[in-house]
């Protein structure tokens, strides 16, 4: 949860007269808070850690970050389901537990 | 060094290290104060790759394993109340605290959910008005302005039903505490880099001058850590101890004055406990008065539960850099990620759980469950 992933702006809108962006991670599109970076613009990179842009990033670099983050498996801890997560780690006693999600009984 | 071919750009890790090995003339204690850079490291071997002189002891920087017991506690007591909906970032869910963690707590029937930000805590809290929304609070200087902004626009909107269980903590208080201690053997920081991209560089010079010690804010990536080390090391050598920035990308000296400023006027300092280590002075934040409303503390009598940290495990002095993982007796064998005694055990950034993820089991024989990741 410290980490924060570089993202993409798709899209800006006010909300509750709050600045919101729809932000592209690599193929994962999360709703990101933009007041801590009221400057940035559709197209621009920043990075974002929950859920809040909090400092601006260069296209190359944002990029590099991402397919590094991708290929070690550390946008599915990011963004994967944290109770298939929690299950799997918690070993084979939560397998009949109809609360757990399906894939986490494998 | 069959690592390297992991690295984004061999040929660059490969002149890093070539330049790490030919300033070495001594050995030297390395702090990464942050958990994700404790776990690049594990993860690509860093520590068995730089030169036998130059050794990395892994910091306290990971925010979940920190939290202290009792505030796990208060929160397993507020998500096990009737009408309440509690809501976490999902590594907090198998943090164990006296007994049981939240993922049980949810087994037992406690609405518990987990948001990817504290804005969707929010979002929960409008949607159900006869309901107690509480988020738990934790985490460093990179994760504290979003909760901050979160109070402040629960209270512009005048929703009344939302509150914060709050244990923020700061970095630059655990670095002194750390030079202080009798048994420091740091000669060099690995700053965190996220942590300096909401509060910039300003508050290090005073820490490397009067502790004569070069600070490094360091980014995330195998590059940059390998980057950090060298320059650090090259402080070192020379005699220097400044502060430098080697992750300016994503750093500006002055850090996010937007965020900064809210801080200010969400939060006030406050003396924190971290969990093993104990009380470090102005080491972390609380809600300031004017947003006293909104602290779960307040709103739910929490006081009095009786908290036992299991007495085997020894992750204060991980969290400290006094011990190596592997080093302590349950490492693996009483204590594993499925059966965890200790937070560092659990969270993706706690030192206890990279050296099992990455099977650096050199003391233990205990069979193994987990894999490394791929
Ligand atoms: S291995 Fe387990 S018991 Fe030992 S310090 Fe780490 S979390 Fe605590």
């Amino acid at each position: 949860m410290c980490l924060a992933v570089p993202g993409r702006v798709t899209e800006i809108e006010d909300r509750d007269g709050t600045r919101m962006a729809t932000v592209d991670f690599g193929g994962v599109v999360k709703e990101v808070c933009l007041e801590y970076l009221p400057d940035l613009q559709v197209g621009e990179y920043a990075i974002v850690h929950v859920g809040f842009a909090l400092q601006k990033l260069d296209e190359e670099s944002a990029r590099q970050t991402l397919e590094l983050f991708e290929n070690l498996g550390m946008l599915q801890e990011e963004f994967g389901d944290p109770w298939e997560l929690a299950a799997e780690a918690s070993g084979p006693q939560w397998a009949d537990n109809e609360e757990v999600p399906q894939e986490a009984q494998q | 060094m069959k690592y390297l071919d992991e690295f984004q750009d061999p040929d660059l890790a490969r002149r890093l290290l070539d330049d790490i090995h030919s300033v070495v003339t001594r050995p030297w204690a390395l702090m990464e104060v942050c958990g994700g850079q404790t776990h690049t490291i594990i993860r690509h071997g860093i520590d068995q790759l730089l030169p036998d002189q130059v050794e990395l002891i892994h910091g306290p920087g990971c925010p979940v394993c920190v939290t202290p017991l009792e505030v796990i506690d208060k929160a397993l007591e507020i998500a096990s109340r009737p009408g309440v909906i509690f809501c976490s970032f999902g590594d907090m869910l198998r943090v164990p605290g006296t007994g049981r963690d939240l993922f049980q707590v949810r087994g037992e029937g406690g609405d518990v959910r987990v948001v990817y930000s504290p804005l969707d805590a929010l979002h929960i809290a409008q949607q159900n008005p006869d309901r107690e929304v509480v988020f738990f609070g934790i985490g460093f200087e990179t994760t504290a302005p979003p909760n901050a902004m979160t109070v402040y626009q629960a209270r512009k909107l005048g929703i009344r039903n939302f509150s914060l269980l709050v244990s923020h903590v700061r970095v630059p208080p655990a670095i002194e505490a750390i030079m202080q201690s009798p048994n420091c053997r740091v000669q060099g920081f690995l700053a965190a880099g996220h942590v300096c991209s909401v509060m910039g560089i300003g508050e290090y010079p005073e820490l490397a001058d009067r502790y004569r010690v070069p600070i490094v804010v360091t980014g995330f990536e195998p590059l940059d850590i390998l980057e950090g080390v060298r320059r650090t090391v090259l402080q070192l050598e020379r005699g220097e101890h400044t502060v430098d920035n080697a992750y300016p990308r994503a750093v500006r000296p002055e850090g996010n004055p937007a965020a900064q400023a809210m801080l200010a006027d969400v939060f006030e300092g406050t003396d924190r406990a971290w969990r093993g280590i104990g009380v470090i002075p102005d080491s972390g934040w609380r809600l300031s008065s004017r947003y006293r409303d909104f602290d779960a503390e307040h709103r739910f009598s929490v006081a009095g539960i009786d908290t036992r940290e299991p007495a085997e495990c020894r992750s204060g002095e991980v969290l400290q850099g006094l011990l190596k993982p592997n080093e302590c007796a349950a490492f693996g064998t009483t204590c594993t990620p499925r059966n965890p005694l200790g937070a560092t055990m659990v969270s993706s950034e706690g030192a206890c759980a990279a050296y099992y993820l990455y099977r650096r089991l050199d003391i233990t024989t205990a069979p193994l469950e987990a894999s490394p990741v791929a």
